[in-house]
C-alpha cells in the first residue's frame, strides 16, 4: 500500500481506523483520501485496506 | 492612436506615454503602462492600457477602479473580478486573506466568523483598537469598504459546524479554511471535499512561532485541496502565533486563490 507517496507493507485485514491508530494519527485532526476519493470520517472503521490502495493522509496542526 | 486611459477608450494623437500625460494630465501625474509604473518615457502601441493618476486627489468614482487596478498584470482584473471566494474564520489568516483578496479586486467575498474582536487578536489579525468588541465580520467589512468599494461583500456572523457548511458555502468557487483549531480545520475540509464537489479548498496548517520563513510552502495533497504552511509547527503552550509567519501563510493562501481564479491549478 502507498501512504503519502511511500510504499508500506500492509497487514492482512487492517481497517483504516486500525492503521491510523497504529501509526499514531489522531482521527479528529486529519483528512484521508483513498484512491482519489475522500473517506468520510464516520466510515474509517468500516474501510478495510488493500495492497493496491493509495492513501493520502493530511494532518492539521493548530494556529490561524 | 486608440488607447485605454483610466479605463476608458480614447483616441489620442500621440506616440509616447508622456505625450499622452501632457495632453490629458499634469507633469507630476503618475503614469502606469500595462501594470508597470514608468519613470522614463515609452513608445505606445495601439490599444495600450495607461493609467494617468494625479497624486493626492480623490478621482471620480468611475475612474477610481481602473486606477486602483493599474498595477495589476494586464487582463488579470477582468478574471479576478468574476471570482467568488468564501473565507471561513476571520482570525490571523482569514482577516489578512480577506484584505489581500480585496486589494486584488476579487469580485465577491463571503466572510464568516462567530467571534468579536478582542485585544489578543491585534498581534496578528487585521483589526484596530477601534474595532474592539465589534463582530469580526463587521470590522472587516468596514476595512474592505475603505480599501476597495467595488467588491461585493457578504457576511455571516455564525459558528460554522458540520451541519451548516453546505448551506453557507454552496455557490462559491473557492473556500479558504482559516480556522485556528485543528479539529475545526479537519471538519471543514472533510465536509467540504465530501459534500461540495468541485469546490477548491485552500487550507492552512503550521504557521506558529518564528521558525524560518522558508519552511512555509503550498502543497496540493488532494485534487481539490491546497494546503499552506510549514505543515508541522502548531500553536501550543510556549509557541505562540505572531504576525509575520501568520501573514506569510495568509499570503500563500491568497496567492493560491489568485492562481486558481486565473485558471492555474499547479501550486
Amino acid at each position: 500500500m502507498k501512504v503519502n507517496g511511500k510504499t508500506i507493507v500492509l497487514e492482512n485485514n487492517l481497517s483504516l481506523s486500525g492503521f491510523l491508530e497504529e501509526n499514531q494519527y489522531d482521527a479528529r485532526l486529519i483528512a484521508v483520501e483513498r484512491n482519489g476519493e475522500i473517506v468520510p470520517r464516520s466510515t474509517y472503521g468500516n474501510v478495510v485496506l488493500e495492497d493496491e490502495d493509495i492513501l493520502e493522509i493530511v494532518s492539521f496542526v493548530g494556529g490561524g | 492612436m486608440n488607447l485605454f486611459i483610466n479605463g476608458k477608450g480614447i483616441e489620442l494623437d500621440c506616440h509616447t506615454a508622456f505625450q499622452a500625460r501632457e495632453m490629458i494630465g499634469n507633469p507630476t501625474d503618475i503614469v502606469i503602462l500595462s501594470g508597470f509604473q514608468i519613470e522614463e518615457d515609452c513608445l505606445l502601441k495601439e490599444n495600450d492600457k495607461l493609467a494617468i493618476i494625479p497624486k493626492g486627489i480623490l478621482p471620480p468614482q468611475e475612474e477610481l477602479e481602473s486606477m486602483m487596478v493599474a498595477r495589476h498584470t494586464p487582463y488579470v482584473h477582468e478574471k479576478v473580478k468574476k471570482g467568488k471566494v468564501a473565507i471561513a474564520g476571520l482570525g490571523g489568516l482569514g482577516s489578512n486573506i480577506a484584505v489581500m483578496l480585496a486589494r486584488i479586486g476579487v469580485g465577491q467575498l463571503l466572510l464568516v466568523d462567530f467571534d468579536i474582536v478582542e485585544p489578543s487578536n491585534l498581534n496578528r489579525q487585521s483589526y484596530y483598537i477601534s474595532h474592539l468588541g465589534m463582530p469580526k465580520t463587521a470590522a472587516l467589512r468596514k476595512q474592505i469598504e475603505e480599501i476597495n468599494p467595488f467588491i461585493k461583500i457578504e457576511t455571516q456572523t455564525t459558528r460554522i459546524t458540520e451541519d451548516n457548511i453546505v448551506e453557507i458555502f454552496s455557490g462559491y468557487d473557492i473556500l479558504c479554511e482559516a480556522f485556528d483549531k485543528p479539529e475545526a480545520k479537519s471538519i471543514l475540509v472533510n465536509t467540504a471535499i465530501e459534500k461540495l464537489p468541485g469546490m477548491k479548498i485552500v487550507a492552512a496548517s503550521g504557521m506558529a512561532g518564528y521558525e524560518s520563513s522558508n519552511l512555509m510552502r503550498t502543497v496540493r495533497p488532494m485534487k481539490n485541496l491546497y494546503l499552506c504552511g510549514d505543515l508541522e509547527n502548531g500553536a501550543r503552550i510556549g509557541r505562540g502565533l505572531m504576525a509575520p509567519r501568520v501573514q506569510i501563510c495568509a499570503g500563500h493562501q491568497a496567492n493560491m486563490v489568485l492562481r486558481l481564479l486565473l485558471g492555474i491549478e499547479e501550486v
